[in-house]
């Protein structure tokens, strides 16, 4: 059994566990999370823009959206925003009609650009709950790790930073 | 690191406690009994993440007499720390304030009238 199924079988679905799934050699990444919420409600929540900007991204940066055309070939554009006026953008397109059956759209982190990902959505509602899925595919598999680690530059956690900090105090050179 | 060396250490990075022990070891080497007792866990429920950690290669274990001690091996947590566990971290902590706010929104549909 691969390390990948087993992560598989643990994360099923359930309600406040986020499932991140990067295959080894393949250029996706997954995403997989349950919420307590029918599905209209997630869809609304992913889609309207004044709802949007209250939950994406860490709790410490202030997201800002300049554009969302929510429609076949619509443009969407936003910010996360640090305090001391320091801004990461991101940008994309939508193909095809967004709709509860899902959204796809192109996805681009300003700091990395040219590494291009698209992006799948799905919402299943089951039993009063919703299960998303966001699927993304990148260019290659070094571009999504570049992708990847570009774009998490700004999303530090601050329980990361914490453990790495007792890791750089570990890995120096003694003396 | 190899893919599937990668996909041990996000495995065995996947658990609070491993993360707890980890965050421990990096203030010095430890034996199962020192780990155990800031856990609050039986020492084989201890010892069965250490197997974890060890098989990702994030911890060594040397014998000194009759105990073993824990050792952290930076390198690869600090590969996978940069990379995909921010990642997650990132769309846990969006994921957690979208609980909330699902939460709020059907608090007010409720109260709503009709």
């Amino acid at each position: 059994m691969t390390a990948r199924s087993r992560s598989q079988q643990k994360g099923d679905s359930i309600v406040g566990t986020t499932k991140v799934t990067a295959e080894p050699g393949l250029p996706f990444i997954d995403i997989e999370r349950a919420f307590d919420a029918p599905r209209e409600l997630l869809y609304r929540a992913y889609t309207d823009p004044q709802l949007l900007v209250q939950w994406l991204g860490p709790r410490r940066l202030e997201m800002k959206i300049d554009r969302y055309e929510l429609r076949d070939g619509g443009q969407w554009r936003y910010t996360h925003n640090e305090a001391d006026g320091t801004a990461y953008g991101f940008h994309g397109v939508f193909h095809g009609t967004p709709s509860p059956d899902g959204i796809v759209q192109t996805f681009e982190f300003e700091g990395a650009p040219g590494h291009v990902s698209l992006d799948s959505l799905t919402f299943e509602e089951r039993d009063g709950r919703t299960i998303v899925r966001a699927h993304s595919a990148y260019q290659s598999v070094e571009a999504r790790d570049a992708m990847v680690e570009a774009g998490m530059q700004t999303g530090l956690d601050e329980g990361f930073a914490r453990l790495d900090e007792l890791i750089a105090r570990q890995a120096a050179p003694v003396g | 690191m190899t893919p599937d060396r990668l996909d041990a250490v996000f495995g065995a990075l996947a658990d609070p406690t491993r993360r707890a022990i980890l965050a421990r070891l990096a203030e010095g080497d430890a034996n199962v009994a020192e780990l155990t007792t800031p856990f609050r866990m039986s020492q084989p429920a201890i010892s069965k993440h250490l197997k974890v950690l060890e098989g990702a290669g994030l911890i060594s274990r040397s014998r000194q007499a009759t105990a073993r001690f824990s050792h952290l091996e930076a390198e690869p947590l600090r590969e996978a720390t940069d990379w995909l566990a921010r990642y997650r971290a990132y769309w846990e902590e969006s994921h957690t304030r979208l609980d909330a706010l699902l939460a709020a929104l059907q608090h007010d549909q409720r109260d709503r009238p009709g």
